[in-house]
């Protein structure tokens, strides 16, 4: 009996310590593109082989389509979007006054559509929405995320790192523990990556299309078994919000090409 | 009308062997897969690719249901000529979509 207490004891007090996940260093943090096969990586780096740019193509052609009762395009307010939304995507998910939370930039356009432009959102994952992020995304490409942990955004952040370090699902893991304890280790025979949101929307092979951030933490979400969190959940922009703050510094590479 | 990426040097030396890529957006589905209906979502695909240089025929392909979506095809050439070469994408129900580039020859 004593003996059964001792080791309870010792379980105890080694729980704590195997349960944290042990942040990526910061140094150590690295592009997803640096997991994937070079082939994929080349088609990534090549503007004409990259099908992430006929999304980017299509967000340029929306840009200056007028839309809404208000019949005005996003060019019409916000101009040229290589000047104007020139680092906008190394700021998001940013926090809204409007709803108390923090948005990302997909539900950003359709708030703008929504009280600018006065036209109906556009749904979730739909093609003109993709396009248009993909878009705006594409003209911060090669600017260091620049997300502050500011005191309005802080509990989100935490709320986020809660999100990713609970295991959960039918499987009972936890995010960190492939992308902050296992990355760069074989899962199926495929690398682990350190899930640093830099290239998003991403053009995803096995998709055969672009889908944004929250398609893909879905996706992980039912490989875990876990029940996914619906489009536009706050659970999934702070995770959003987590992972971003987490990649901070590094360069953004949308339209990123993912297995 | 589906959008289409197409590099091609703009200059070549004569008699260069020059490498074109294409790509063009389109959904290439294959007609097994089933919507979330139910009801099978029917075949569209692409199934000729024509390259001509100065209206000479230098490159085609067939496609089938297994190419995967957005057809990236690429290949050789060699730069005989300043011209245009034009590239030409037919899809099952005929309709083509024809799109056009410059090559300078030295």
């Amino acid at each position: 009996m004593r003996r059964t207490g001792a080791i309870f004891a010792a379980l105890v007090a080694a729980a704590p310590v195997a349960a944290r996940a042990a942040d990526i260093p910061f140094d150590q943090r690295r592009s997803d593109s640096e997991f994937v096969s070079a082939d994929t990586r080349a088609m990534q780096n090549d503007d004409t082989a990259n099908p992430g740019m006929l999304a980017v193509l299509d967000g340029e052609t929306l840009w200056n389509t007028k839309a809404g009762d208000s019949n005005k395009s996003c060019a019409d307010c916000h101009g040229d979007a290589k000047v104007g939304m020139k680092g906008v995507a190394t700021r998001y998910p940013a926090f809204a006054a409007e709803f108390g939370r923090p948005i990302d930039l997909e539900e950003q356009i359709n708030l703008s559509r929504s009280t600018d432009q006065k036209a109906a959102p556009f749904a979730f994952e739909s093609k003109d929405l993709l396009a248009l992020t993909a878009y705006v995304a594409y003209q911060s490409r090669g600017m260091p995320i620049a997300l502050q942990e500011t005191a309005k955004l802080k509990p989100f952040i935490e709320d986020g790192r809660a999100i990713f370090e609970r295991r959960q699902g039918q499987l009972n893991l936890s995010c960190a523990q492939c992308h902050d304890d296992n990355w760069g280790k074989t899962l199926a025979g495929n690398l682990i990556p350190q899930a640093m949101p830099t290239g998003y929307p991403i053009y995803r092979l096995e998709w055969q299309e672009v889908g944004s951030l929250q398609r893909r933490l879905r996706n992980c979400l039912s490989g875990m078994r876990a029940a996914p969190y619906n489009f536009g959940a706050l659970s999934l922009v702070e995770l959003e919000l987590y992972l971003m703050w987490r990649a901070r510094g590094l360069p953004i590479e949308a339209p990123a090409v993912r297995p | 009308m589906p959008r289409a990426l197409i590099h091609v040097p703009a200059t070549a030396k004569k008699g260069e062997t020059v490498e074109i890529k294409t790509l063009i957006a389109h959904v290439m589905e294959t007609g097994y897969r089933i919507g979330v209906t139910g009801a099978p979502i029917p075949r569209d695909i692409i199934e000729d690719f024509v390259c001509t240089y100065n209206g000479e025929e230098v490159f085609r392909a067939k496609l089938y249901p297994a190419i995967a979506a957005n057809p990236y095809i690429t290949f050789f050439t060699t730069a005989t000529a300043s011209g245009t070469l034009a590239f030409s994408w037919t899809d099952q129900h005929g309709a083509t979509q024809v799109q056009t580039a410059e090559i300078k020859v030295e």
